[in-house]
């Protein structure tokens, strides 16, 4: 027998299954865990069941702990099975199938039960609620059947419960007793605007009327109104709100109210032993509803019970965000305002935009926004904080970030965004939480991100701001302010590492890190970014240092998630023929590449090929290297240009395809991507790229410093020339003053922003001089860069791989038991 | 007890680089680190399987080439904050040839 405490807890919810995380993550091997639900699933997300009713997502995706997370941390979970009864006497808890479990600790997680108005008809076949995956189910089946919907409630609950209904193909009505939809949560005007909106997308509406009968005959066909009208329909979903669910609770003798009352540990005020969590408890008399506050209660529970010392619950302060796609809304606090409070509206109705904030001594009280919601979590966070917003008030509500960022104040909303900053109300995760997981987690995606920090785990209104958070942090993950060290393995920044690798002359990346005091032996960021300077400024006296290049960059391939690499020719300027195309494709059939793809760069892709296969490839190929994995030239796009096409007034494609071998084979702070287009209509899409030229009539417009990729910057105007060779010798002096002055993982659009386009184009357009010697320092550099990297690899694969021997695998002929 | 096998000759792996082994069904990277030790584990990422061969070597750590992650060598624990362990397996060098322990 083990001395373990038993812990049984009733109910399968959300934050009943939070409180035992929190719990195991407090003491894994503190109780002897047991838990029923009534439900057939294990815990799933129960706020997503809105998106799964409107085709958003699946049930599968929404289970938050599949069985076997229980299995793993060896709790006993009877699905399927009520608790009728709780034995306190006996310290047990007994289910309607007779299955019994002692405790020494209870949790109560019950939830809630949605209120059914009790009218005449209200147990008509037809009427159901919306509060679980069965309801979500016989929702979808009705809409196969019947086509007439009507909704009672105009709150959150049942605007989504409608949306649902018209995604599935009926028609709905929404019934709201007030004139204001989402009165709880929005003012007039704001809800008005959101009913507009809702119209729009095709939901009906029949405000300020109570409904007091449901007809029809064994199922529901219609409901009659108090002014006397009548609507038909086939299905009425009550979306009227929520009751506590502590029946069990009441019948043993703790003390009920509106909910199971607690204390401020979580405790059931009449037992210690029993503590209550969720929709089911009611806190300081309050019982919440939304999960934001149930979580913090699970936190506070799993503290209290795991004996780590008084940690209380004081309530809490809620925002709310509807999940329909299309429709924006935020709203937290004393949104209303009494008369003659102080507060700041913005309101733009052609725009669909209306923002409120009330203030009390210059802080935030409360908040309504609709139609842009992205300041939303910033202004409630100010809110909770008590900050004082008087230097903020006369901006505020265009931007917190500030104006002028059209079409993109998410992105520097995100950046700018201070650490403690909560993204994931739900969750209570901060910014620094989700920015850490990319950063040091080296997580790459929403899903990963949500799985580490639970950030848009739940409700999902912050997805769009973790996308946000992991697009400007990965986009400038390694983009350091101007005085931050390289990273952790040194005191120095960019600037002053270059500088001393310039006055001392250091060409070798250990010497480096040891005459500067490095500690450690670098990583990832610092080798990298050293290689790249030493190669730049000692182009003839240096050797690439392969074991500091990532591992695309040493294999000269990108490698994909499940190991293998993949192999992109070059393909100047895009323009091919049939003997190449039926070169790539041969080589395609005999190595067996599962995947060919026309990339987003006019090139071709051989996808999944095996690290043994690539030498070999290569001189199959016989082409050079595309360099799609390193921080070089990638593709030169071109249009067909003026060979061909109706409109050209340039060559595009001959030019383009002359920079791209002009280019080819060198290294830069971070990848380059240029375009040229034939005339102003720009198919090439150059404006978008590091550089881009656009022919007009008599000559070109040379652009800069632009990036479609996570940040879309567009470029900036550089200068307008004649000819090709003016074209030719501004670019290549513009790369090479990036190349000198950018920093290792700095793409053109950051730099150039950092740098000054003025700055740049006194120095690459109107100082000659300065312009031919930098095009010489370039022409200096491809001088050392005389081999292609795969035509190198191919021949140290023919004389056995001497250098280059890990291509090739050692194979024991054993068997490994692996432990 | 132990069970040497002979891998390859210490100055196969380039230095600071890694070499893959196969041996049955398991791919091991062996890995040779400043002051020609050799270090080898499971060429296999507890995070999502990432080829750690191919990562770039820190210290006594490996940078996993996918996402980053950073497992130390000597015991295969992951570096936090992620969690997870790789195997290790025993090496040594005789007479500048490289031996596992299996
Ligand atoms: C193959 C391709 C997608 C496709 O199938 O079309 C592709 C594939 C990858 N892109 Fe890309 N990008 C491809 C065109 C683009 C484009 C469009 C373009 O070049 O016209 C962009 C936006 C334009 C831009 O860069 O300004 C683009 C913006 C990115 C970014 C974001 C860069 C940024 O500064 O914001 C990354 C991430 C990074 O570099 O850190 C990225 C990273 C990647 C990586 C290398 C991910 C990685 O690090 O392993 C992908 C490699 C896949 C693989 O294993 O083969 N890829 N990527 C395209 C290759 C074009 C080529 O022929 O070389
Ligand atoms: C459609 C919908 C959309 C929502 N949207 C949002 C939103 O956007 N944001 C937000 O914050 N909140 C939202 N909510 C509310 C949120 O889902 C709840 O606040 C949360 O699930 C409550 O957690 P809980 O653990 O207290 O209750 P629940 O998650 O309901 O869990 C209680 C569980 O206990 C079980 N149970 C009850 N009695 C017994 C018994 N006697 N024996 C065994 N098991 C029993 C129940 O079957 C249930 O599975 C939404 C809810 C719904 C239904
Ligand atoms: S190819 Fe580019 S856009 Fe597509 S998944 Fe990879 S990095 Fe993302
Ligand atoms: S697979 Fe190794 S870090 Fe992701």
């Amino acid at each position: 027998m083990n001395d373990k405490k038993k812990l049984v807890m009733i109910g399968n919810g959300m934050a009943g299954v939070r409180a035992i995380e929190e719990i195991l993550k407090a003491n894994p091997d503190m109780f002897d865990i047991t838990i029923f639900g009534a439900e057939r699933y294990p815990n799933y997300n129960r706020i997503m069941l809105s998106p799964v009713l409107a085709g958003d997502t699946t049930v599968e995706d929404i289970i938050l702990n599949e069985e076997q997370w229980y299995t793993d941390n060896h709790i006993t979970l009877h699905l399927g099975k009520r608790i009728k009864e709780i034995q306190r006497g006996y310290k047990q808890v007994i289910a309607e199938d007779g299955t019994k479990a002692k405790y020494d600790n209870l949790i109560i997680a019950t939830g809630s039960n949605p209120f059914i108005i009790p009218i005449p008809g209200h147990d008509k076949e037809g009427v159901m609620a919306f509060r679980d995956i069965d309801d979500c189910d016989a929702m979808v089946e009705a809409a196969k059947k019947y086509k007439k919907a009507a909704v009672i409630g105009g709150g959150l609950l049942g605007l989504e419960a409608a949306k649902g209904l018209l995604n599935l193909g009926m028609e709905a009505t929404v019934i709201h007793d007030q004139a204001t939809l989402m009165n709880m949560q929005l003012d007039s005007i704001a809800g008005d605007m959101l009913r507009a909106d809702l119209e729009k997308q095709g939901m009906l509406f029949k405000t300020s009327t109570l409904t007091t009968e449901v007809l029809g005959e064994k199922r529901v066909t219609g409901l009659k109104f108090k002014d006397g009208s009548n609507l038909d329909c086939d299905l009425l979903i009550m979306a009227v709100g929520i009751r506590p669910n502590m029946a069990l609770a009441k019948d043993c003798g703790l003390f009920c109210n509106r909910g199971i009352v607690v204390n401020d540990y979580m405790q059931t005020v009449t037992d210690s032993s029993i503590y209550t969590v969720g929709e089911c408890a009611e806190h300081r008399g309050i019982a919440y509803g939304l999960v934001a506050p149930l979580f913090e209660q699970a936190k506070v529970l799993a503290h209290m019970i795991t004996g780590q010392g008084l940690k209380a619950y004081e309530g809490s302060v809620v925002s709310t965000k509807l999940k329909i796609s299309g429709v924006d809304v935020f709203s937290a606090g004393d949104f209303m305002g009494t008369p003659g409070v102080d507060m700041i509206e913005l309101m733009d109705k052609v725009g669909g935009v209306y923002k409120k904030i009330i203030l009390e001594d210059d802080k935030i009280k409360g908040l309504v926004m609709f139609g842009d919601t992205a300041d939303g979590p910033t202004f409630f966070q100010w809110m909770q904080d008590g900050k004082d917003v008087s230097e903020q008030r006369s901006t505020m509500l265009f931007s917190a970030s500030g104006l002028g960022d059209s079409g993109h104040s998410g992105i520097d909303l995100a950046a700018e965004m201070a650490d403690d900053t909560v993204v994931c109300g739900c969750n209570g995760v901060t910014k620094k939480d989700v920015v850490d997981s990319i950063v040091k987690g080296g997580l790459t995606t929403r899903k990963e991100i949500t799985a580490c920090t639970k950030a848009a785990g739940s409700c999902g209104g912050c997805a769009g701001l973790v996308d946000q958070l992991l697009a400007s942090t990965l986009g400038t993950a390694f983009v350091e302010s101007e005085h931050d060290p390289i990273c952790a393995c040194t005191d120095l920044n960019h600037e002053q590492v270059k500088e001393q690798i310039k006055t001392k002359k250091l060409t070798l990346v250990r010497e480096i890190m040891s005459v500067l005091g490095w500690k450690g032996e670098g990583c990832q960021v610092c080798r990298p970014a050293i290689n790249y300077y030493i190669g730049m400024m000692w182009p003839e006296d240096s050797q690439d240092d392969r074991s500091s290049r990532i591992a695309n960059e040493k294999m000269h391939a990108n490698i994909q998630k499940d190991g293998t690499f993949s192999v992109i020719p070059r393909i100047y300027g895009g323009e091919t023929t049939p003997d190449e195309l039926m070169k790539i494709a041969t080589v395609a059939k005999k190595y067996n590449v599962p995947t060919v793809k026309i990339t987003g760069g006019q090139r071709i892709d051989l996808l999944g090929v095996k690290k043994e296969d690539l030498a070999p490839m290569w001189k199959d190929l016989g082409m050079n290297c595309g360099y799609a994995y390193g921080k070089a030239l990638r593709t030169v796009k071109t249009c067909v240009g003026s060979n061909w096409c109706r409109f050209g007034t340039q060559d595009s494609t001959s030019l383009g395809i002359h920079l791209e071998k002009e280019l080819d084979r060198i290294w830069f702070p971070a990848k380059v991507k240029l375009a040229v287009s034939g005339c102003p209509r720009n198919c090439a899409e150059a404006t978008i790229k590091d550089v881009g030229i656009v022919g007009v009539e008599g000559g070109w417009e040379i652009s800069t410093g632009g990036n479609g990729g996570v940040h879309v910057v567009a470029t900036e105007l550089l200068c307008i020339v004649h000819t090709t060779q003016e074209v030719e010798e501004i670019t290549k002096a513009y790369l090479q003053h990036y190349r000198e002055t950018g920093r290792h993982n700095e793409r053109s659009a950051p730099w150039q922003k950092r740098v000054g386009l003025e700055s740049i184009k006194a120095i690459v357009v109107d100082d000659l001089n300065n312009r031919k010697a930098l095009v010489a320092r370039l022409h200096l550099y491809v001088a050392q860069q005389d081999t292609d990297p795969w035509a190198e690899r191919v021949a140290d694969a023919e004389k056995g791989y001497q250098q280059f021997s890990e291509y090739k695998q050692i194979v024991i002929p054993i068997e490994v038991e692996l432990s | 007890m132990s069970n040497w096998i002979k891998v390859c000759q210490l100055d196969e792996i380039p230095p600071a680089q890694a070499r893959t082994v196969k041996a049955g069904d398991v791919m091991i990277a062996v890995f040779r680190l400043t002051g020609d030790r050799v270090k080898a584990v499971e060429n296999r990422c507890p995070h999502k399987h990432g080829p750690l061969a191919e990562g770039i070597i820190s210290g006594d750590d490996i940078l996993c080439p996918l996402h980053n992650w950073r497992i130390h060598l000597e015991d295969g624990q992951v570096a936090a904050p992620d969690k997870g362990c790789v195997k290790t397996y025993p090496t040594k060098i005789e007479n500048g040839v490289v031996f596992l322990d299996f």
